[in-house]
């Protein structure tokens, strides 16, 4: 049985109106900004489903902008973010979606600067999110647990190089989620983390050959 | 220590010799890895957010962003200052702060979600209309608000609480439920009678539909606040008159989940029936979407 914790149920601090349309909403930009982890020149945002239909009306639109802006759920300034001097540094624009395929509460970041980067996540209830997609790989992380997020070239021992570094570094593994295009080809793994990596380890992961990508997102305060 | 059901705390609570708030408070500082007096810094700190929500919006008339809500509560001020309640003041302030906190939630202001956003005025309306009026000192609120989260804590166990799932019976319901419990709790009630108020008030919430004009948060949530909120003193007077619901809280519970999976999927925030597909409903929406 799932052991939630009662501080879930009498919080968050947040700027209404709804958990999952407006709380939820900072918080997927939030994380999808940590995975980008780069200057922002342009970024869209793709709507589907019941954030395309009731989302101006929630402030999911201002919420995932605030979010990517690096605002919490608590900061009033989401409220009027269109206006607010930290809007201006960066072209955005949103895209309305119907895709029954599709999550109801479901978002596409598509992330422009240095690289390109598309992030796709759902927000799944009572403010709680999900990140399911990080361009062609899928993925699985909540903003929960600190992840590590790497992209590689399909090849043998990959995990257990990974692991143990982690091990040594005495921190339990939560879940471990890889996929790849193809045999051989591009791969990827998402390891979310009960404990902290610090610099030290996630420069050893970096050494690994055949990395493409390394991201270590924390876990989001609120 | 696992506790699952309101049974379970009942027996971990009797043969521990502990109050609710005290059990929850020493397992869920551990579950959390932190202190109890870490825990008890959040809950004081989301208790202040609260009252802060109250305090803002008992002066603004600002309405949302739809404008289908915003300036009741100013209504209710107005009318209160003219002729008091046929209840006294403590109706009065559950009214107005209710409805305070709600119509902020609404125009995008800061509230503290309590399980849920749209049900964000019900608990701290009890909770601090009755401390002001009783002089509850800030450690009795903190408890009291700690018994509410336990008690969400352990419904959310067996229910999700969301419209989506299982309608407004699992966000305004549990609610009232919580504040119920937490009333309870502040007047120095014994765990039977604890657990009968949140019985008592959830059991008369069963089957409470979620159908949001416009899919919003608005239309019937804000004004069903401070409707609930009365609710909960009412369960908490029949409780503390030893007045028990014939039906043990964990088979109300169950009943909860039960008739949240039977409720029709139009019915569970999808606005596809009920408020918002009546005549006037389908005008708002027209409305909104033309905007």
């Amino acid at each position: 049985m799932r052991q939630s914790s009662l501080l879930d149920i009498i919080s968050p601090i947040m700027v209404g109106p709804s958990s999952s349309h407006t709380a939820g909403a900072v918080r997927l930009g939030l994380l999808a900004k940590n995975v980008y982890d780069n200057e922002i020149e342009k970024i869209t945002f793709k709507l589907y489903n019941s954030y395309a239909q009731t989302g101006k009306g929630h402030g999911t639109d201002k919420g995932l902008l605030a979010g990517v802006l690096g605002l919490s759920v608590d900061d009033v300034r989401i409220r009027d973010i269109f206006n607010s001097d930290i809007a201006k540094s960066i072209d955005y624009k949103f895209e309305y979606y119907n895709d029954f395929n599709r999550h109801p509460n479901a978002v596409d970041f598509i992330f422009e600067g240095k690289n390109k980067m598309q992030i796709s996540g759902d927000s799944i209830g009572a403010g709680e999110i999900a990140i399911r997609k990080i361009n062609e790989f899928s993925v699985k992380f909540t903003g929960k647990y600190n992840t590590l997020l790497l992209v590689y070239k399909d090849v043998t021992g990959m995990i257990s190089k990974v692991s143990t570094i982690i091990q040594a570094e005495n921190v339990n593994i939560a879940s471990l989620h890889c996929d790849r295009s193809g045999k051989g080809e591009t791969a990827s793994m998402c390891i979310c983390l009960d404990g902290d990596l610090n610099k030290n380890a996630i420069d050893k992961i970096k050494e690994i050959n055949h990395l493409d990508m390394v991201r270590y997102v924390r876990k989001l305060g609120n | 220590m696992n506790i699952n059901t309101f049974e379970e705390l009942k027996n971990y609570c009797e043969s521990s010799n502990k109050k609710i708030f005290e059990a929850a408070q020493e397992n869920d500082a551990q579950k959390n890895d932190i202190t109890v007096q870490e825990l008890r810094e959040i809950v004081k700190r989301n208790l202040e957010a609260m009252k802060e929500a109250i305090r803002t919006g008992l002066k603004s008339c600002e309405k949302s962003y739809s404008g289908l809500s915003g300036g009741d509560c100013q209504k209710l001020q107005a009318k209160f200052a003219q002729k008091s309640s046929l209840l006294g003041v403590i109706f009065e302030k559950i009214t107005t702060y209710a409805l305070a906190t709600s119509e902020e939630n609404a125009r995008m202001g800061k509230i503290v979600a309590c399980p849920t956003a749209g049900s964000c005025g019900i608990v701290p309306s009890v909770l601090i209309s009755v401390s002001e009026e009783t002089g509850a000192t800030e450690e009795e609120q903190i408890n009291a608000l700690i018994t509410a989260g336990e008690i969400g804590r352990i419904i959310s166990n067996k229910v999700q609480l969301a419209g989506a799932v299982a309608g407004c019976q699992a966000e305004c319901g549990v609610a009232s439920a919580m504040a119920a419990g937490a009333l309870a709790q502040l007047r120095g009630e014994n765990i039977d009678n604890i657990l009968s108020a949140v019985a008592l008030a959830m059991k008369n919430l069963l089957g409470l539909t979620c159908d949001p004009v416009c899919g919003l948060v608005e239309v019937p949530c804000i004004k069903r606040n401070p409707f609930l909120g009365i609710h909960a003193v009412t369960a908490y007077e029949l409780a503390s008159a030893g007045i028990q619901s014939k039906i043990p809280l964990d088979e109300v519970i169950d009943t909860l989940e039960q008739t949240g999976q039977l409720m029709s999927p139009s019915l569970k925030e999808s606005s596809q029936a009920g408020l918002a597909k009546t005549k006037t409903g389908l005008k708002l929406e027209e409305e909104f979407y033309s905007k």
